[in-house]
């Protein structure tokens, strides 16, 4: 059953649900926030188009920072920007943005505390025909071991939009991460969105289904499958990795007693070992995976990448299933 | 900065000198840390924090301050040395140095202690850092100055020329970069290690104004950085030669002093020397 109080998309399994890329809600988020505060600095490393960040440039070329194919000194620009009261937004690609700047993300910026919102785009398996250099399935894995950096994974555009925003409000470095491909609108405007909030989507009692980002839609999906073959799970939306929303998390594997996470991002060190991490020291439950099964990726299109490495509702619904009997049988 | 009188000068290279002799002992009482960049580098920090920049001790994050960016953070001995003798936090504190629960950390945090402008340790990233606060200057029509001090094997860095090229695209003419140009580096001299030669060249061909600078000599250094802030057109670099443990004779000049503190003895002897000889500095200029 899907939870009414959220106010999600009414038309989300029509087969013509809106489909919209998470990014551009950054794009938007960005011009809004320019608007209302002029301490907002956009800057960008050649990527301003595919990350949003031209039509912040357009609106406010003051505040709009063209750093060129350099991401360690954008970086470090950023945290200089950040000691001297500006709020900047640093944007690439994921494989660049931490990929190529863990060290000035973790030193210039986190060890500090600067004021550094970090935006890693083109994210997942989903990037598609660029191939594996361009996925980035490590990067939550890679920063979510920084001190003081707030992670944020949003599953639609009007959520990312809304992250967008929040972020300029926490004192502190963020990172988000969004996907390339349109995907489906889950939320409206109505939807809450607080920072270090999981949200129930979908309510159930047999297992719980704990993801981030875009596969958000194929986990309700996969909720509505099991709902046809009488098994109820909950299906929550961890939007944000750090801090984690170790209350909904607990209460998750109390109340439903197996969990599976999904997450387009290799399955260690990422969302699935935030909540293994949380539920092992807290309420034990067995936990199954879906996601990069700790390899590389390759080129194709988005669905085949999806289909061959196992990030699809089908594959959530047998997760689910492997994971109850195990919740039955332990 | 107005003309300086020679007592005026004097009293400059005294204060370098009592810098140079707190290092020794933070030093021997932190038993580890950087000997041979904090000693060479006195002159240029005792002219940056008593003559050059627009700083107050007791408003230690004012807006309209000249930050100094320290890019080579394991200069944070003479940092401290200077910032305690400037007023930010008592002198007591300098033996303090890497022990725990000290402000002091062994690489500087700016989050620990007042004055601090930036944490750095992995080197390449002040400069960055640098051209941010710089930018941060220009959006907000503010008039200071954005100092950043880099070692000269830091510029093996690749990041480095990544801001070094962003600087000159940007014009960044209230940014200056103070190299302490003393050949050496961990594992022996900067030319045999990787030949940075002709630096000024290099930082010309990316658009900045460059100076050589005898980065041991106060005067040459406060008219260095005033001649830079004068420059309207670039970013200016003062590429400073210093002799690396200056003022200590059985360390000047050695690579092998670049990461290692004095023991016991060599303290005593190292301090002996800075005391009575003034560290031989007071007599270049007598």
């Amino acid at each position: 059953m899907l939870n009414k109080k959220l106010n999600l998309n009414p038309k989300i399994f029509d087969k013509d649900v809106e489909q919209v890329p998470t990014r551009f809600g950054y794009g938007e988020g960005l011009v809004e926030l320019g608007k209302i505060n002029p301490n907002v600095i956009a800057l960008t490393g050649d990527l301003s188009a595919s990350t949003r960040v031209d039509a912040f440039g357009k609106a406010y070329p003051e505040r709009f920072i063209e750093c060129g194919i350099a991401e360690q000194n954008m970086m470090g620009i950023a945290a200089g920007l950040a000691l001297s009261g500006k709020i900047p937004f640093v944007a690439s690609y994921a494989v660049f943005v931490p990929g190529r700047c863990w060290d000035q993300l973790r030193v210039s910026v986190c060890y500090s505390n600067a004021n550094v919102k970090v935006a890693g785009a083109h994210a997942g398996i989903s990037v598609g025909p660029d191939g594996a250099t361009h996925q980035a399935l490590e990067d939550i894995a890679s920063v979510r071991a920084i001190p003081n950096l707030t992670i944020i994974v949003p599953c639609d555009s009007i959520e990312t939009k809304k992250a967008t925003i929040a972020a300029a409000n926490i004192k502190g470095p963020v990172y988000f991460r969004f996907t390339r491909e349109k995907t489906p609108v889950i939320t409206t405007d109505k939807t809450p969105f607080k920072v270090g909030q999981a949200e129930i989507l979908h309510e159930g009692k047999d297992a719980s289904i704990i993801v981030c980002g875009p596969l958000v839609y194929q986990s309700l999906i996969a909720a509505d499958k099991l709902a046809q073959e009488g098994i109820k799970v909950r299906v929550i939306n961890n939007h944000t990795i750090k801090p984690l929303d170790e209350k909904t998390i607990i209460a998750a594997a109390k109340e439903t007693g197996a969990i599976v996470t999904v997450e387009e991002h290799q399955i260690t060190g990422g969302l699935r070992g935030a909540i293994a991490e949380c539920v092992t020291a807290n309420h034990p439950v067995p936990i199954e995976a879906v996601g990069m099964p700790n390899c590389f990726g390759e080129s194709g299109q988005p669905d085949e990448l999806l289909e061959k490495y196992g990030m699809t509702a089908r594959e959530i619904v047998k997760a689910c299933k492997r994971v109850i009997k195990r919740k039955k049988s332990s | 900065m107005p003309f300086l009188t020679d007592k005026e000068i004097k009293k400059l290279e005294k204060t370098a000198c009592e810098v140079r002799q707190d290092i020794i002992k933070m030093l021997l009482a932190a038993n580890s840390g950087h000997s041979a960049g904090p000693l060479g580098s006195a002159d240029i920090f005792t002219a940056l924090y008593f003559a050059v920049m627009n700083i107050d001790p007791k408003k230690p994050d004012w807006p309209d301050r000249d930050r100094l960016v320290l890019s080579a953070g394991h200069y944070a001995p003479v940092l401290y040395a200077a910032l305690a003798h400037r007023g930010y936090f008592p002198k007591v504190e300098l033996t303090t140095l890497r022990k725990i629960n000290s402000r002091l950390q062994g690489h500087p945090h700016n989050q620990a202690l007042p004055g601090i402008d930036n944490s750095s340790g992995p080197l390449g990233q002040g400069i960055s850092q640098a051209l941010g606060i710089a930018m941060a200057g220009k959006i907000d029509k503010k008039r200071y100055h954005a100092f950043c001090f880099m070692g000269d094997g830091e510029q093996d860095e690749g990041q480095v020329w990544e801001a070094v090229m962003f600087a000159g695209k940007n014009k960044l003419n209230n940014l200056i970069n103070i190299i302490d140009r003393n050949n050496i580096q961990i594992d022996g001299f900067t030319e045999d290690v990787m030949p940075l030669e002709p630096l000024k060249d290099k930082y010309e061909s990316f658009g900045w104004h460059t100076i050589d600078v005898d980065g041991n000599n106060i005067c040459e250094i406060i008219d260095a950085c005033n001649k830079a802030k004068a420059i309207n057109e670039k970013p200016t670099v003062l590429i400073c030669h210093t002799i690396p443990g200056k003022g200590v004779e059985f360390m000047e000049e050695k690579f092998e002093w670049h990461g290692v503190p004095p023991n016991k003895e060599q303290a005593k002897d190292a301090l002996h020397q800075l005391r009575t000889l003034g560290g031989r500095i007071r007599g270049e200029h007598e």
